[in-house]
C-alpha cells in the first residue's frame, strides 16, 4: 500500500500542474509598450555568452526605461525564455511568446534557433535579428525580408580578416606567397566560410589551407601537429565554445606564436580566453565591438543601473566584456530601429512590419553613434531594404592576459566583392522556396495591423 | 601528404599515444564501476565536471591549493556514498540498461547542481606545469603531457596497489568476479559499492583538473566521456590493463589518421573514426581485448 | 531486458479496433477544437515525431533486445534523404519522397545493424555511436546533401499529398498524425504476427531462438530494418512537421538519448509506452519551467530556474526508475485495471503487480 499511496500522490500532482501550466497560459500585454521577447540561455556550455549578450541587452533596455521613459514614451518590455542554446527549446519558447502583443523583434543569438524561426517570423511579420551572425545569403533583404544579419555577416568577417592581415604586412600586396591555415569547427557554421577564402586566396594570391577540427574541438593534437608541419605565417581560428581555449593550449604546446593566431567573431571573447591562461597572451581576434566599460552609454549603465544594484549582470567584473558590449550595441540598434520607425508612423506601439521598416532604415552614422554615448564602442550601420547587414565596420583587438586591447582602426570588408555570391545563394534558396524576389516598392508596403494569429492560413 | 617524414610520423604517434593517457584517464573511472557494479556510468563525465568545478572554485576563493584537493575528495566521497544510497541501493538487480539509465538521470543532477553551485562562468586552471615544447631529433613532445601520463601512470599503480594489496581491494576482486558468491562469504556490497564509487570519484578529480587544465573548467568538460567510450568499447569495461592500452591504441590511431587519412576525405574524422577503428578490431574479439569473455545466460 | 509486459497484455477490455477508433475520434475530431497554434507546433509537433522515433526504437530494443544509442543518426538519415529526394527528382510525389527516404534510412539500419551479428549488450550499444557520429559527419561535411547551402541547413518543402497541401500549424499535424497513426497500427500488427514473436524469441534467448528454426541473423537484420524505416520517418516529421528548418547537429547524441528515455520510461516492448514517454519527456520540462517562472520567476532569473529544473528532471528520472521500472505503460494498465476492478468488485483495489 506503501507504494499505491505514492503513485496517487505523483498523479494527483501531476493534476495540479495542468491546471497551473493553462494558468500560466495567459499572458498581459498594456497598451503603451513595446515588447521584446528574449529567448535566452543561461545554461548549459554557452551559458557564459548567454549571461553576457541577454545582459547587455536587457541593461540597455533597462537604461532607456529609466533614463528616458522609453522610446518616445513607449516602454520597453520584455521576457525570457530559456533556451539552453538548444534548436527545440528556442522553438519552444517562441511559439510561448509569439502570442504576446506588440512584439518589435526576436533576438536569439543562436544560429539554429534562428535558421528555425525564419519560416515562423516570415509569415508573422516580425524582425529576427541575428547580430554578427545567422545565415550568410539572409543579408539579402530582396529575399529575406525579416531576417536582420545586422553589423557582419560571415562573408564579411572573413574579409575583414584577410584585409587585416593583410594591413598588418604592409599592404594587399604583400599577401603574395604567404600562407594562411584555417581551423574551423566540424559543423555547418565552420564551414560557410570555406569558399570565401578560397576566392579570397586565388584574388590575393597568398595560399590557404583550411583544416576542420570535430565538435566539440576538446581535442586538437593532430591538426597542430599538421599546421606544424605546413608552417604557416598566420592561423585564423574559427573556432565555438571550448574549441576556441583548446586550439589557444594546443598552438603552445606545438611551439605555434599566438601573436600570429587570428580569431573570429566567435573566437573573440572572455571566455574564450581566459581558460587558455597564459597560452592566450597575444592572441588577436576580430571584433565589431570594442571592449571595456570607458564609453559613456556604459558609464550611464554602471551609474544608472549597477550602482543601484538593478543591473543584470551577477559578477560586476563581467561589465564592459566582449558578449555584454555587443548585448548593449545589440540593446541600441534594436531600440534605435524602433525610434526611427516611430518617426515615420507616430509615436506609439508598433506592429512587428513597422519595426521592420525601422530596421530597414537604420542609419546611424559616426555622429550619431557619438551622441548615443557610443564613440569608439562600434563604428556605424547603415541598413537598407535590401542590405540587411548594414556595413558594418571591423576592428580587432589583443589579449594582454587581463583584458582586449584594441590594435587596429575600424576596418571595412570588401563587401563588393561579396555581394554577387550572397545574391546567388539568396536567389538559390528564393527558388528552391517559391518565393518572389522582393522590389523597392514592396519594402515599403508595411503591414500596420498585427498579423500574427492569422498564421495557419500559411 | 606527398612525401613521407619519418620523424613527422614519429611526432604525430607520441602526440597520439599521449592523448591516448588522456582518454584511458576518463575511461579508468568507468571500469572501476562496471568491473564491481555492473553499472555503465554515464554520469562519469558529470562527476568529472562537479570536482573540476569543486576545485577551482574553491582555489579561486583563495584556499590553498593542496587543501581545495583534499576537500573536493572528500566532497566526491560523500558524493559517491551518497550516490550508493540513493540510486544504486533502491536498483539493484535491475537490468543494466535500466541502471543506465540512472546514471543519465544522475547526469542531469549532477551537471545542474554543479552550475547551480559554482555558477555558469568559464574558469581557467593552471596546474603549475609550465607547457613549453621540447624536441628531442627533431620530434616535439609537450611536457605537460608527459606530465598527465606520469600521474595517470601514478594513479594506474595506486589503483593496482589497492586492487591486489588491501583486503578491500581483495573484496573489490571478489565481487566483481561473482556477487553471489561475495554475499555467501559475508561481503557487505553497499559497503564495497561505496567504496568503488569513492574511487571513481577520485579519478574522476585527477582526470577533472588534466582535462581542466586542457579545456579550462566549464561545462564542456562533461564532453570528454565522448573520447572515453570508443576506448571502453576497444579496451573492454571490465579491464584497467584494458582501458590503458586501448587509450594508447584510440590516441594512436586517430591522430594517424586524422593525419594521413583525413586529407583524402576533407579531415574532421576524429570524430567517428575510433569508434569504427574500435568496432573493426570487436568484430575479430566481440569481448573488447581485454574484457572478459561473456557466458551466455538466457 | 524486462519483457513483463509484451503485446498480449495490452490487450484490454475493448476490442483493438475500439482502441484505434477511440483515439482516432480524439486525435482527429477532438484535439483540433482545443489545440491553438502554440500546442500544434510546440507541443503535438515534437511528440507526435518523438512518439513514433520510440516506436521504431521499441522494436528493436524492446523488443528485439538490441540497445541503439544511434537514433537520432537514422532520423537525419530520413530527414536528409526525404530533402534530396523531393528535390533532385523532378515532379516525385511527396508521399513517395517519403517513402524512399524511410528505405534508405532501413538500408543504413541493416549496414549499421551487422555489428549486431557479433557483439552484445553495451558492446553493441556502444557500438551504435559508430553511427550516430559517421552520419552527423557524412551530413555536415558534404554539402550536396544540404544542396550546397551556405549555412549547411535544409529547408521544409511544402508537404503535399496526393494533390492537398498540407499547411500551417493544422495541417502539419493532420499530416503528422496520419503517418504516425499508419505506422503504428503497422507495428502493433507486426509484433503479433511470427516476426514479431521471433524479434522476442531472439530476445529472450538467442541460442534457444536457433534451435527452435528461428533465422536469428535475419530476424535482427529485419529488426534493424523496420525499426531503422520507423525512426526515418520520424525523422522527416521532425525536420518537416515540426522545426521546418534543420541542420545535421540537431540529431546529435542527445537527441539519441531522449529517445531511448522515452521508451524505457514509457516501457520497454509496449507501443503504448512509446507514446506516453514521448508526452512525459516533451510536456515535463515545459510545465516544470512554466510552473517555475510562474511561482518563482521574480526571485529567481531564469537560469537558476533552469538548473533546478535540469536537477529536477534528473531526479525524477531516477526516482521514476526506482518506483516503476516496468514504465508508464505498465502504470498505466495497472491504473485501469484497479479503476475497472473498483467498478465490478466494488473492493478496494489490489496491487497486480507485487
Amino acid at each position: 500500500m506503501e507504494r499505491h499511496r505514492k503513485k496517487t500522490s505523483f498523479l494527483s500532482g501531476l493534476a495540479a500542474s495542468l491546471t497551473l501550466f493553462a494558468g500560466a497560459l495567459t499572458t498581459s500585454a498594456s497598451a503603451d509598450e513595446q515588447f521584446f521577447p528574449l529567448q535566452s540561455y543561461r545554461v548549459g556550455p554557452y551559458a557564459a555568452g548567454g549571461t553576457g549578450f541577454f545582459g547587455g541587452t536587457i541593461d540597455y533596455f533597462n537604461l532607456i526605461n529609466s533614463r528616458d521613459g522609453g522610446v518616445n514614451g513607449i516602454k520597453l518590455t520584455w521576457d525570457e525564455c530559456e533556451t539552453q542554446y538548444e534548436v527545440e527549446r528556442g522553438v519552444e519558447c517562441y511559439e510561448r511568446l509569439k502570442s504576446h502583443a506588440n512584439i518589435a523583434a526576436w533576438n536569439p543569438l543562436s544560429v539554429g534557433i534562428a535558421y528555425a524561426m525564419i519560416d515562423r517570423i516570415t509569415q508573422d511579420k516580425v524582425p529576427l535579428i541575428t547580430i554578427n551572425h545567422g545565415r550568410t545569403d539572409s543579408t539579402d533583404g530582396r529575399v529575406f525580408p525579416y531576417v536582420f544579419p545586422l553589423l557582419l555577416n560571415p562573408y564579411s568577417e572573413t574579409s575583414g580578416i584577410i584585409n587585416y592581415i593583410a594591413a598588418k604586412e604592409g599592404g594587399e600586396a604583400n599577401l603574395k606567397g604567404k600562407k594562411i591555415v584555417v581551423l574551423y569547427h566540424g559543423s555547418p557554421y565552420g564551414k560557410e566560410t570555406i569558399p570565401i577564402y578560397e576566392l579570397l586566396s586565388k584574388k590575393l594570391g597568398f595560399t590557404v589551407q583550411q583544416i576542420e577540427v570535430p565538435h566539440p574541438g576538446n581535442e586538437q593534437q593532430a591538426q597542430w601537429l599538421t599546421i606544424r608541419q605546413a608552417k604557416p605565417d598566420y592561423v585564423v581560428l574559427r573556432g565555438w565554445g571550448v574549441m576556441n581555449p583548446v586550439a589557444l593550449k594546443t598552438a603552445q604546446k606545438t611551439g605555434f606564436p599566438a601573436d600570429h593566431i587570428i580569431g573570429n567573431v566567435w573566437s573573440n571573447s572572455e571566455e574564450d580566453v581566459i581558460p587558455a591562461g597564459d597560452a592566450a597572451v597575444g592572441y588577436t581576434a576580430i571584433t565589431t565591438q570594442a571592449s571595456g566599460a570607458e564609453y559613456p552609454v556604459l558609464q550611464e549603465i554602471v551609474k544608472t543601473l549597477y550602482d543601484s544594484g538593478k543591473g543584470n549582470l551577477e559578477d560586476k567584473k563581467r561589465i564592459g566584456s566582449v558578449y555584454h558590449n555587443l548585448g548593449i550595441v545589440n540593446g541600441i540598434l534594436n531600440v534605435e530601429a524602433v525610434r526611427i520607425a516611430q518617426e515615420k508612423f507616430g509615436k506609439r506601439t508598433l506592429t512587428g512590419d513597422e519595426v521592420r521598416w525601422g530596421f530597414e532604415h537604420l542609419h546611424l552614422d559616426e555622429k550619431r553613434v557619438a551622441d548615443l554615448g557610443a564613440k569608439g564602442l562600434f563604428h556605424s550601420i547603415n541598413v537598407t531594404w535590401d542590405n540587411h547587414e548594414g556595413d558594418g565596420r571591423v576592428t580587432f583587438q589583443q589579449w594582454d592576459g587581463k583584458k582586449w586591447k584594441v590594435v587596429s582602426d575600424w576596418i571595412a570588408p570588401d563587401w563588393k566583392l561579396l555581394r554577387p555570391i550572397i545574391e546567388k545563394s539568396s536567389e538559390a534558396y528564393a527558388k528552391e522556396k517559391g518565393l518572389k524576389i522582393r522590389s523597392a516598392g514592396d519594402a515599403d508596403k508595411v503591414t500596420s495591423i498585427d498579423v500574427k494569429g492569422e498564421s495557419t492560413k500559411n | 601528404m606527398t612525401n613521407f617524414d619519418p620523424a613527422f610520423f614519429v611526432e604525430v604517434l607520441v602526440g597520439g599515444l599521449l592523448s591516448g593517457v588522456m582518454y584511458a584517464l576518463v575511461a579508468i573511472g568507468f571500469v572501476l564501476v562496471y568491473k564491481t557494479s555492473g553499472v555503465f556510468n554515464f554520469a562519469q563525465g558529470a562527476m568529472l565536471l562537479f570536482a573540476a568545478l569543486t576545485f577551482v572554485s574553491l582555489v579561486e576563493k583563495g584556499v590553498p591549493f593542496a587543501l581545495a584537493f583534499l576537500v573536493t575528495l572528500a566532497v566526491m566521497a560523500l558524493l559517491g556514498i551518497a550516490i550508493e544510497r540513493t540510486v544504486l541501493r533502491p536498483l539493484v538487480n535491475k537490468p543494466p540498461i535500466t541502471l543506465f539509465m540512472a546514471t543519465l538521470g544522475l547526469a542531469y543532477v549532477l551537471e545542474g547542481s554543479a552550475q547551480l553551485l559554482w555558477g555558469t562562468q568559464v574558469h581557467g586552471l593552471e596546474l603549475g606545469i609550465d607547457d613549453k615544447p621540447f624536441i628531442i631529433h627533431g620530434v616535439l613532445i609537450s611536457s605537460f603531457d608527459l606530465f598527465a601520463a606520469a600521474v595517470a601512470a601514478g594513479m594506474v599503480a595506486l589503483l593496482a596497489f589497492v586492487f591486489q594489496r588491501t583486503r578491500i581491494g581483495l573484496a573489490f576482486r571478489a565481487v566483481a568476479d561473482d556477487q553471489f558468491a561475495a554475499l555467501a562469504v559475508g561481503l557487505r556490497l553497499p559497503v564495497i559499492w561505496s567504496a568503488v564509487w569513492i574511487a571513481a570519484g577520485f579519478v574522476a578529480l585527477i582526470a577533472g583538473l588534466l582535462w581542466g587544465a586542457r579545456l579550462g573548467v566549464q561545462f564542456s568538460l562533461s564532453l570528454v566521456v565522448l573520447k572515453a567510450l570508443p576506448v571502453l568499447v576497444l579496451g573492454g569495461f571490465d579491464s584497467i590493463p584494458g582501458a590503458i592500452v586501448g587509450g594508447l591504441l584510440i590516441g594512436a590511431t586517430e591522430k594517424l589518421a586524422e593525419v594521413y587519412l583525413g586529407g583524402y576525405v576533407g579531415g574532421g574524422i576524429e570524430s567517428w573514426c575510433a569508434y569504427v577503428f574500435a568496432l573493426g578490431v570487436l568484430l575479430i574479439r566481440p569481448q573488447g581485448l581485454f574484457g572478459q569473455r561473456l557466458v551466455e545466460r538466457a | 531486458m524486462t519483457n513483463a509486459y509484451d503485446a498480449q497484455q495490452s490487450r484490454g477490455l475493448l476490442p483493438a479496433w475500439g482502441y484505434l477508433l477511440g483515439i482516432g475520434v480524439v486525435a482527429y475530431g477532438i484535439v483540433p477544437l482545443l489545440a491553438s497554434d502554440y500546442v500544434y507546433d510546440a507541443i503535438l509537433a515534437p511528440f507526435l515525431a518523438l512518439s513514433l522515433a520510440a516506436v521504431g526504437l521499441n522494436l528493436l530494443t524492446g523488443y528485439a533486445g538490441q540497445v541503439s544509442l544511434g537514433s537520432a543518426a537514422f532520423m537525419a538519415v530520413g530527414a536528409f534523404a526525404a530533402y534530396n529526394f523531393n528535390l533532385r527528382i523532378d515532379g516525385l510525389p511527396f508521399i513517395l519522397s517519403v517513402l524512399f527516404a524511410g528505405l534508405t534510412a532501413a538500408g543504413f539500419g541493416v549496414v549499421f545493424g551487422l555489428p549486431s551479428l557479433r557483439l552484445k549488450g553495451f558492446y553493441l550499444a556502444l557500438s551504435t555511436l559508430a553511427a550516430q557520429f559517421f552520419v552527423e559527419w557524412a551530413l555536415t561535411k558534404f554539402d550536396w546533401f544540404s544542396n550546397y547551402n551556405s549555412s549547411g541547413v535544409i529547408d521544409a518543402p511544402p508537404i503535399v499529398i496526393f494533390g492537398v497541401p498540407f499547411s500551417g500549424p493544422s495541417g502539419r499535424y493532420y499530416f503528422a498524425l496520419t503517418v504516425v497513426l499508419l505506422l503504428s497500427a503497422f507495428a502493433a500488427r507486426l509484433v503479433n504476427t511470427q516476426t514479431g514473436r521471433n524479434f522476442i524469441a531472439v530476445r529472450d534467448n538467442e541460442t534457444a531462438a536457433r534451435i527452435i528454426g528461428v533465422p536469428v541473423f535475419k530476424t535482427k537484420l529485419l529488426a534493424a530494418a523496420v525499426s531503422s524505416f520507423i525512426i526515418g520517418i520520424a525523422g522527416i516529421l521532425w525536420a518537416f512537421a515540426y522545426l521546418r528548418t534543420v541542420e545535421p547537429h540537431g540529431f546529435n547524441l542527445d537527441r539519441s538519448f531522449e529517445i531511448l528515455f522515452i521508451i524505457i520510461i514509457g516501457g520497454l516492448a509496449t507501443l503504448r509506452g512509446a507514446f506516453l514517454g514521448a508526452a512525459l519527456i516533451v510536456v515535463l520540462p515545459l510545465v516544470l519551467s512554466r510552473i517555475g517562472t510562474l511561482l518563482l520567476g521574480g526571485y529567481f532569473n531564469s537560469g537558476v530556474l533552469d538548473m533546478s529544473q535540469r536537477i529536477l528532471i534528473g531526479a525524477l528520472i531516477i526516482v521514476f526508475l526506482i518506483v516503476e521500472p516496468d514504465g508508464l505503460a505498465a502504470l498505466w494498465i495497472r491504473a485501469r485495471n484497479r479503476f475497472f476492478g473498483a467498478l465490478t468488485s466494488r473492493r478496494p483495489a489490489r496491487e497486480v503487480t507485487a
